[in-house]
């Protein structure tokens, strides 16, 4: 293995590893929870690809044929970080927040946490 | 010198996971817990990744995989759980 490969592989693994402390340390540091959710889609993104594209970069130069199937933790690493998020932050407003503290919705029915969906309404 | 590094980035991630921790211990509210607890699966797939490095070995991609597929799972479950009082309705 050369010396660029390795610079390359060792650039990428300090690189991830200093996102994902940022990433729990904003999770530490930040005051709101809402705020919270920042901190982590650093570890999530930056974080987990930077250690997947240095395992690839590492594979390829030890077999001499390139592996695509790291790239699939990161795709559903992707898909999924956003609905998870959404979830979260949906148990935030549910627990703490009250339909009064939030603003209007600007359509005909309310916010989906606290209101049934449109359909039920329709039927009845 | 790729050995310093995983080692660095290691360490990285241990520290990130105890800092989860603590959120979990102290976390105000449940969504603050839901949340370190999607970080330290996220932080034990980077791991994983890093000891099958460290090893030289593919095997530990299909252990990711795997416990990036569980943490999802799990943490959409405990948000269900949280919002609705129960998990499938």
């Amino acid at each position: 293995m050369g010396f660029v490969t390795e610079l390359l592989i060792a650039v990428f693994l300090v690189i991830s590893g200093v996102f994902g402390l940022v990433g729990s340390y904003g999770l530490i540091k930040l005051k709101d929870s809402v705020q919270r959710l920042h901190g982590p889609t650093k570890a999530t993104t930056l974080g987990v690809g930077g250690v997947l594209i240095a395992s690839m970069i590492y594979f390829f130069a030890q077999n001499g044929q390139l592996s695509v199937h790291e790239l699939l933790i990161t795709l559903f690493l992707f898909l999924t970080a956003p609905i998870t998020a959404n979830f979260i932050a949906k148990t935030y407003v549910a627990r703490h927040l009250r339909p009064r503290d939030l603003p209007d919705s600007t359509s005909e029915y309310g916010w989906s946490v606290y209101d049934d969906p449109p359909e039920t309404i329709r039927d009845e | 010198m790729i050995t310093y590094a995983l080692i660095f980035a290691a360490g990285c991630y241990g520290l990130a996971l105890l800092m989860n921790l603590w959120r979990i211990v102290k976390g105000p509210n449940p969504a603050d817990r839901i949340l370190a607890l999607d970080t330290m699966v996220i932080d034990v797939i980077a791991l994983l990744v890093l000891y099958g490095i460290w090893q030289g070995t593919a095997i530990y991609f299909e252990a990711a995989m795997l416990v990036a597929m569980v943490g999802f799972v799990s943490t959409v479950a405990y948000c269900r759980f949280m919002l609705r009082g129960d998990i499938i309705e």
